[in-house]
């Protein structure tokens, strides 16, 4: 028995890899830190100044926000609405059991892609400057942002159904939309539900802050109220949007569990 | 044959169903007047667009620090050193979160996951301004308002990870005598640490599109430039920066995809 035991190579031996990753890891950590300059003084009475008087909110405010608070939640609802419809066409046109054209189906995805990359509140700055200040502008980013959400989790959901009741309804002759309405559509309606849910949860999350911008919403009071140093009322504009996300959030998770 | 009986729940209730969330959407669009938009709009998005496709390409790099590449590093910087900060301050949070006990009384798991929720609701935006307060305006408040906020969902992801991974090496250890640092360092921390690096690295690519919008309260990144060419009109400028964001996002999350692959 003479077994030879597997040589490593140089590499594997001295962990080059490993030392090589760890040092780049760290060298782009402390170049990071030079370029973002965070080295700087943490002025802690004055962040402690601000901490004590947003613990004593200013109840009065409540009455105010109410009706800001009632038009984030509409334009939530009514940006991720507008984006699932557009959505859906694109989606179908996405996925891979439904268009087999490559070229096609790589256009609308890389489309898909540029539409993603862009963040919420970048948007809503996009459609101030286009369409005015006001909740139109909070709708228009959101539903951008939500079909380029919705449209990635539809098709990949399109793409996990069963090809059974497409082949059946293609040997007895169906057309294209037929195929869609009556072999997809059902296979899929409950995800789609659960995923629309899911986006009303991030899109109220974000209406909340759009306003900061003027497109609409509580997020207005925010600006307000900061850079009037009330802090005491920007504290019952935070807690009034806790309450919002969390309210929403958990009606939507409940929903979501019944829907699986 | 008998006709199968349905209690009035089941004959009714998709259509009472169906009647809410029509009523619900007829409130939502009643709350949004159509008329606020602006006489211009198509104008501008014809520039915008017009600016898209003929973006001011001397603004990408011009060596005085002003320009589109030292922005977007700026922001990729923030980015990461705000997520990679946020997942150390991240990990006690995720233990005192994590249900590693059965039982329906789990006083210290629930209190944990009740701050974690307080911390993911609160906005990013706010907690910008909260810092520039502390440290001034630039890119230092936005590292700090990254750090802070990505602890909620990371905090989440970690302690998700904790609950789901396998116990028995753990008690392998206390049972052969090991202190319970034992068990965290030798069996609990190995197990999840694939996990841990893969939810910071995808962290990471959402706070690459944060780190892009805090510039607009004054955190650093390509977002003042951004919000500033906005206000002016500078639509070739606007195309610039909105292409320099996509190329930037894409790129990242095309990098750390490929690196989640290999982790997991």
């Amino acid at each position: 028995m003479n077994a030879t035991l597997p040589e490593r190579q140089f590499s594997e031996k001295w962990h080059i890899k490993g030392i090589l990753s760890g040092l780049l890891f760290v060298l782009i950590f402390i170049g990071s830190g030079y370029n973002t300059g965070a080295t700087a003084n943490f002025s802690w009475d004055q962040f402690w100044d601000l901490l004590i008087r947003m613990m004593h909110p200013d109840w009065t405010f409540v009455s105010a926000i109410i009706t800001p608070i009632a038009e984030t939640i509409q334009m939530a609802l009514v940006g991720t609405l507008l984006g699932t419809i557009i959505a859906i066409p694109f989606s179908l046109l996405a996925a891979r059991n439904i268009v087999k054209n490559t070229y096609l189906r790589g256009i609308i995805r890389f489309f898909l892609i540029l539409v993603r990359a862009l963040p919420d509140l970048l948007l809503a700055a996009v459609f101030v400057a286009i369409v005015g200040i006001g909740p139109m502008a909070g709708v228009g980013a959101l539903t951008i942002f939500s079909f380029g959400m919705i449209s990635k989790l539809f098709y990949e959901a399109i793409e996990t159904i069963d090809d059974g009741p497409i082949e059946a309804l293609t040997s007895v002759g169906a057309n294209g939309i037929q195929k869609i309405v009556f072999a997809v559509i059902p296979q899929v309606m409950n995800q789609f539900l659960s995923y629309f849910l899911y986006t009303l949860e991030i899109n109220v999350r974000a209406s909340t802050v759009l306003g900061y911008l003027g497109a609409g919403g509580v997020g207005l009071y925010l600006d307000q109220t900061l850079s009037l140093f009330r802090y005491d009322r920007t504290a019952v504009v935070i807690l009034a949007i806790l309450v919002v996300v969390i309210i929403v959030d958990g009606v939507s998770n409940r929903l979501r569990e019944a829907l699986a | 044959m008998q006709k199968i009986q349905r209690n009035p729940w089941q004959k009714y209730g998709p259509w009472i169903i169906a009647i809410l969330v029509v009523l619900l959407f007829v409130w939502a669009f009643s709350g949004i007047p159509l008329s606020t938009v602006k006489p211009q709009a198509m104008q501008v998005t014809k520039s915008i667009i017009h600016g898209l496709f003929h973006p001011d390409w001397s603004y990408v790099y011009s060596g005085d620090g002003e320009d589109l590449v030292s922005a977007l590093i700026e922001t990729l910087a923030i980015a990461f050193l705000g997520t990679f900060i946020s997942a150390i301050l991240t990990l006690p949070f995720a233990f005192l979160a994590a249900r590693t006990k059965k039982g329906l009384f789990t006083p210290r798991s629930t209190i944990g996951k009740l701050i974690l929720t307080i911390i993911r609701v609160f906005p990013e935006i706010v907690l910008a301004i909260m810092f520039i307060k502390a440290v001034g305006p630039g890119a230092y408040a936005g590292v700090l308002a990254v750090s802070i906020h990505s602890i909620g969902m990371l905090g989440k992801l970690f302690s998700e990870a904790i609950e789901n991974i396998d116990r028995g090496p753990n008690e392998a250890i206390v049972a052969a005598g090991g202190s319970a640092l034992d068990g965290l360092t030798l069996a609990t921390i190995p197990a999840v640490m694939p996990e841990f690096m893969n939810y910071t690295l995808y962290r990471f690519e959402i706070a690459v599109r944060s780190a892009a919008i805090l510039g607009i309260v004054g955190a650093g990144g390509i977002g003042a430039p951004l919000i500033f060419a906005l206000q002016t009109r500078q639509w070739p400028k606007v195309g610039i920066i909105l292409l320099g964001i996509i190329v930037m996002v894409t790129v990242i999350d095309f990098l750390s995809g490929q690196l989640r692959k290999r982790l997991v």
